[in-house]
């Protein structure tokens, strides 16, 4: 199709508006619980974020705590649980309760102006919680049926079988409980792990939007004044080293696309070479315009959409990448992703292509913290490995400044293929032979 | 903590108001503004009135082939520029295809608002099709399908399963995804043909929210969009289908399912003209399955003990606002026990008699509809999906006011007219879809 060109030049860029400094205070209660408040009207919502530390290595832990969170809202000293439902519904509000290995995290959002009243309902859920018997066994059958569910995906088999390979008996390892422990756990276990873990001394609570953030405080004390004591002592055992090959191949029979997944160890956000290896990633697989998409997706069709990115869990943060081909072209999707692998971790990048990743993390750190609830999750996992709102205010200054030999030094380091871990589920009689041709397959 | 600090209290939902400016081009284009100069960032958005719904018989999965197509290089772009001008200036961008409309979208810092409406303006002149990127983009779209449907549990349950059963006519009972025989059939040919007759500027709305000026920002766009000449628009047909009279009922294969699955599916109000019925079917699916407290929540996830999750929604995506005449009502839930689907219907059956027939419990309605304002204010506060929100209202419902409308329209509706929209849910009036669970061990 041809046409006239109207404006053959692409226009230029603006000057750069900044954003308004974020109006935020930072308040430790009595209890010991962090409060950040951020100011930041818009529509007339606050959500709410609360994280509270979760990892631990006692037996089948990662089933309790996953039953615990499936049945916190079935009831209190107060409400039973459609009460509890109906007590948020009316304030125009919403509660849900999330767990992974490192935390347990409230997320939930509500009317600006029934903010008080549905702190009144956290705090009574988070103080009198009932777990009543019959809810928490309905509750345990609902999660096994999610949990089959689940793993019938192949995505998730892939996760899983990636996780454990990477961390082996660590509790990272357990990205989804096991099904027959699920089946053992007992209410009586649940309120004990909710007696000892949910305590306010090393959680946080992020509160974002249209409210006065002194205000906001006050109330927060006021409301979760009930709350008190520190969480029992917990081992926390340390992350083994990651053991690189040989490649696992998961069979999925009849599979029509292979799951690709690959991971190593990276940076944390602290780290002063952070930001270089954040710009690598980007060049990498990281974002539409990165290399690996380039390749296997709009050059050769081989997947609809690959992507890498750095992962950041309490313990310590990891290359992740992940691409589903077609079958046929396993192994030359693979191979295509060594070989980019290979090529950053080799060859210095262009300075267009840093340019581009450098400006596309600076605006979308913007974009993404342009909302209550985008500001409200960034603040909530960045004070889960000690950071805060001067980090997320710091962090285009020092993207801004970061250089093509850094990101090429960061590049050699962690982007070297034999560092990953990599794993296939797929249909194994047809793509067995074409990896092993390229490297050795368990 | 006294429980009387939650009696309920008189309700009145917080209304929003946005500034919206309205314009029409020579050619045709529609344009909609929304200032907001509270964060330096934009969101652009193009819709065009033409869905999977408007495809050609023997071309399913076109309109969304197309939208692949038009992200492939412009008048002025080769391959690739476009993904790495957005980007590049610290943008995003996506597109997507829904039955009645395809969008494209750019959320943007404001420093690159220009280079976003250049970029919409030159693929509305002229996408750039080839041979070889229409081949490359079949091969994607396919393995887009495999992810999304092919190699996943429930994965086209039930958009891509309800429809055939549900209604009669090519452009609403099709797979909008589309068979791969006729993805591989399509031409550039074909494409031509597509963009000729459905990309017109008079066939497109523009939207821009956000940090902008609007006397600038519409001299920007008449400069960009202005020189697109005018084209013919054809009218678009009523798709709409008459209420069903007798129960349908079909079965499908999972290969991959571990449990069976069950969508019941109804024809409903046309929410275009007929808002305030459309806006009491919202609340009753909100009343039926929104939470712990909602009727099929409590009836068959808590106290039957049937579903592992049950849902009640508007829309084929969920959308209640997506989408012209027909707009499906639809009830899903998957289920442990492949025998306990008798029950499960009815349970929903007796579930709808009582809120026809006895009522509403004081306060239901009004708790409901407070959460659903809240919900509504929350996808606006993205200066993206505002944007996509205020583009989709003036296209579909001919006004991007309705939406500030909406928290008195919806306070309007009475529990008699919400008691009237589960009445006209009876069995005769529905399409069941049975999932079969090909992978349960």
């Amino acid at each position: 199709m041809n046409a006239p060109a109207l404006n053959a030049t692409v226009p230029a860029l603006g000057a750069p508006r900044r954003a308004r400094k974020l109006s935020t205070l930072e308040r430790t209660l009595d209890s010991g619980l962090r409060v950040l408040v951020v100011r930041k009207p818009g529509v007339p919502l606050v959500e709410v974020r609360l994280r509270v530390p979760f990892l631990s290595a006692r037996a089948a832990h990662a089933a309790k705590a996953a039953l615990l969170s499936d049945s916190i809202l079935t009831g209190t000293d107060n409400f039973d649980r459609a009460d509890l439902a109906a007590a948020v519904q009316t304030l125009g509000g919403d509660i849900g309760f999330g767990v992974d290995a490192d935390r347990l995290q409230l997320s939930g959002n509500v009317l600006a102006t029934n903010l008080r009243r549905y702190l009144d309902v956290v705090a009574d859920v988070l103080t009198a919680a009932t777990y009543p018997g019959k809810e928490v066994v309905a509750e345990r059958e609902r999660l096994v049926e999610r949990l089959t569910i689940a793993r019938s995906r192949a995505g998730v088999v892939a996760a899983e079988s990636l996780a454990k390979r990477m961390w082996g008996d660590h509790p990272y390892a357990l990205d989804l409980p096991e099904t027959d422990d699920v089946q053992a756990v007992t209410a009586a276990q649940v309120r004990r792990l909710h007696r000892d873990l949910i305590r306010p001394e090393e959680a946080v609570l992020v509160i974002v939007g249209d409210v006065s953030a002194p205000r906001t405080a006050d109330l927060v004390a006021k409301a979760l004044d009930g709350w008190t004591g520190a969480p029992a002592a917990n081992r926390i055992p340390p992350l083994p080293p990651i053991d690189a090959a040989p490649l696992l191949l998961v069979d999925r029979p009849g599979s029509v696309q292979s799951s690709l997944r690959l991971g190593a160890s990276a940076l944390r956000r602290d780290d002063e070479r952070y930001p270089a290896l954040q710009l690598a990633n980007l060049i990498f697989g990281g974002y539409f315009s990165s290399r690996w998409t380039e390749n296997i997706r709009e050059d050769k069709g081989y997947t609809y959409g690959p992507h890498s990115g750095i992962d950041h869990h309490a313990l310590g943060s990891f290359l992740q990448m992940q691409a589903d081909v077609a079958t046929e072209v396993t192994g030359p999707a693979l191979l295509e992703t060594v070989y980019e692998m290979g090529r950053i971790a080799s060859l210095p990048p262009t300075t267009d292509e840093v340019e581009s990743a450098r400006q596309y993390a600076i605006g979308t750190l913007a974009l993404s913290t342009a909302t209550q609830s985008g500001l409200a999750s960034t603040l909530a996992a960045l004070t889960g490995v000690g950071l805060g709102p001067d980090w997320l205010a710091e962090h285009p200054r020092r993207l801004a400044k970061v250089t093509l030999d850094e990101i090429a030094a960061a590049a050699a380091e962690f982007f070297a293929p034999t560092r990953f871990a990599t794993v296939v589920v797929g249909d194994a009689a047809s793509v067995r032979g074409p990896l092993a041709a390229l490297t050795p397959v368990e | 903590m006294p429980a009387t600090t939650l009696a309920p209290h008189a309700i009145t939902l917080p209304r929003p108001s946005f500034e919206l400016v309205h314009a029409t081009l020579p050619n045709g284009l529609r344009v909609v503004l929304a200032p907001d100069r509270s964060a330096p960032v934009v969101g652009v958005a193009v819709l065009y009135d033409v869905g999977f719904r408007s495809e050609p018989e023997g071309r399913t999965g076109f309109a969304h082939l197309f939208e692949h197509l038009m992200f492939q290089g412009s008048a002025n772009l080769e391959k690739l520029a476009h993904f790495r001008y957005v980007q590049s200036s610290g943008g995003t961008f996506n597109g997507s295809t829904h039955p009645d409309y395809t969008n494209y979208f750019e959320a943007l810092p404001s420093n690159a608002l220009e280079r976003g409406l250049f970029l919409e303006a030159d693929r509305m002149l002229s996408p750039r099709i080839t041979d070889e990127n229409l081949a490359n983009q079949i091969a994607v779209v396919k393995e887009e399908i495999r992810v999304n449907v092919l190699n996943r549990p429930y994965g086209g349950f039930p958009w891509l399963e309800l429809p055939p059963v549900l209604f009669d006519t090519f452009p609403n009972a099709h797979n909008g995804y589309g068979d791969f025989v006729d993805l591989e059939s399509a031409t550039v040919d074909d494409a031509a043909d597509f963009f000729r007759r459905y990309y017109a500027p008079g066939n497109a709305v523009l939207t821009v929210a956000g940090d902008l000026d609007p006397e600038q920002t519409l001299a920007l766009i008449e400069k960009h969009f202005g020189g697109i000449p005018q084209r013919r628009v054809a009218r678009r047909p009523n798709f709409g289908e008459p209420r069903l009279t007798e129960e349908r009922r079909a079965s499908t294969v999972d290969a991959h399912a571990p449990i069976p699955a069950v969508a019941i599916g109804y024809r409903v109000a046309d929410p275009v003209r007929e808002l305030d019925e459309h806006l009491a079917n919202i609340l009753l699916t909100e009343l039926l399955s929104d939470g712990d407290a909602s009727r099929l929540q409590r009836r068959l996830v808590q106290r039957d003990h049937l579903v592992t999750d049950v849902s009640a929604y508007l829309g084929e995506f969920g959308d209640p606002f997506d989408e012209r005449d027909p707009t499906p009502l639809t009830i899903t839930a998957h289920y442990p026990d492949a025998g306990s689907l008798d029950r499960i219907l009815r349970g929903v059956d007796e579930e709808l008699d009582r809120v026809a027939n006895d009522g509403l419990a004081e306060g239901e309605l009004d708790r409901v509809r407070t959460k659903l304002a809240s919900t509504l204010f929350r996808e606006m506060d993205a200066v993206i999906s505002r944007s996509l929100n205020f583009a989709k209202f003036e296209l579909i419902f001919g006004r991007a006011e309705l939406i500030s409308e909406l928290p008195d329209r919806l306070s309007a509706i009475s529990d008699i007219d919400v008691q009237q929209a589960a009445e006209a849910l009876r069995p005769d009036r529905r399409a069941i879809v049975e999932l079969i669970a090909g992978g349960a061990q």
